[in-house]
């Protein structure tokens, strides 16, 4: 038991300094999202209706636009998934354990699923 | 977890029902939230058949009329009947809203009063509002200035920078805003809600107020500003018509201005 005031309580450790961030990159990765994914499936769509086979997936994928937009929309999603589900976990979960328990596979998660897809995109590009 | 059910000693259970008095006229169903601490038992929906040939138009009428006539140990708070107080801030048919300024005639069926949603219950439909107003306290609502007051003892205001204040100032805190948002529900002992950031918007756009970077500096976190997730429950159930969202809307663009 701890008796505290309700001031104490509400005030708690103070402000984190910290939250603009955050938010600002939810959105952006948002509006970015927007045409990118577009494009993804377009794109996709486009190759597969064409009937074309890895060869030309890779010839297309190795042309530096399709590359470099490939990479910023794979950062964008994997960015903007972080943030999200970082957001419905600090919501709903309050387990302190469980919560940061789970902020850490979700980072390290979005991490190494992010670098993993842009990896096969530089070996597709590069390699062909 | 959040809990989306209730515990146990929390469930509403069936109540007593209160029949009208001999030769009532047309009658109207209240079904009410009832919870005595000191009892130890649950919670109970009371239901009590009101004469409206003898009752004012309002939710607060009939209450007041219950207690009066035929229930005394029914408890909840009011004071100035005119929705300025917001002292009778409670969830009538559904919607957080002043039972002084909610008629009657606006609800269909039988009139469905429980206290402000997930609150610590005092006593039937008195919520436990310390929380609330320690948020309130914490954002310190009141002008900041370093610079003394004119001599004449006046801080002058523009008429365009008096018109910003226009949709804030009119907060009662009745905290039907706040205890409608499910932020605040889930995280309400962090995120302090829609009504006091509305209160903090209040003090940033005051022109004479010279402590707006040491109130952003309060906000920036992400439990205290950012859990507003422009669900927009706060606006759509405020008795006094304001927006709490777009107020924190502003608040965030405000946030972003002075990063950039």
């Amino acid at each position: 038991m701890r008796i505290q005031t309700p001031l104490a309580r509400a005030r708690g450790f103070g402000s984190a300094k910290d939250g603009t961030h955050h938010w600002w990159w939810q959105r952006l990765t948002a509006l970015l999202l927007v045409p990118l994914s577009l494009w993804f499936v377009a794109s996709i769509w486009w190759l597969v209706i064409g009937g074309a086979g890895y060869a030309a997936f890779a010839d297309w994928l190795s042309g530096p636009v399709a590359a470099i937009l490939m990479i910023l929309f794979i950062g964008a999603t994997f960015y903007h998934l972080q943030l999200g589900v970082q957001t419905v976990i600090e919501d709903y979960v309050h387990h302190k354990l469980i919560k940061w328990t789970l902020l850490i596979k979700l980072t390290l998660a979005s991490l190494v699923f992010g670098l993993a897809s842009v990896y096969a995109v530089v070996v597709v590009a590069l390699r062909g | 977890m959040v809990e989306f059910a209730l515990p146990k000693n929390s469930r509403v259970k069936k109540g007593r029902h209160h029949a009208a008095p001999a030769g009532a006229g047309k009658t109207r169903r209240l079904r009410i939230y009832r919870y005595d601490p000191d009892s130890g038992e649950n919670p109970r929906l009371d239901s009590y058949d009101v004469d409206m040939t003898s009752c004012g138009p309002m939710v607060l009428d009939a209450l007041i009329k219950v207690k009066s006539e035929m229930d005394s140990t029914l408890t909840f708070r009011r004071s100035c009947r005119e929705g300025i107080c917001g002292s009778c801030a409670m969830n009538v048919d559904g919607t957080n809203t002043l039972a002084c300024t909610k008629p009657l005639d606006e609800v269909r069926g039988d009139v469905k009063i429980y206290p402000l949603p997930h609150m610590a219950v005092v006593k039937d439909l008195v919520p436990d509002m310390a929380n609330f107003y320690a948020q309130y306290a914490l954002i310190e609502p009141w002008l900041k200035a370093d610079t003394p007051a004119p001599a004449n003892g006046e801080r002058l205001q523009s008429q365009d920078d008096r018109a910003k204040l226009d949709g804030l100032y009119e907060c009662i805190l009745c905290a039907c805003c706040s205890t409608a948002c499910p932020s605040y529900w889930w995280n309400g002992e962090r995120y302090l809600g829609p009504a006091i950031l509305l209160q903090t918007y209040r003090w940033l756009v005051d022109s004479r107020d010279e402590a707006a970077g040491e109130r952003l500096d309060t906000l920036e976190d992400p439990f205290r500003l950012y859990r507003c997730h422009t669900i927009m429950n706060c606006t759509k159930t405020c008795p006094k018509g304001l927006n709490p969202a777009q107020a924190i809307g502003e608040i965030k663009k405000l946030m972003l201005q002075r990063s950039g």
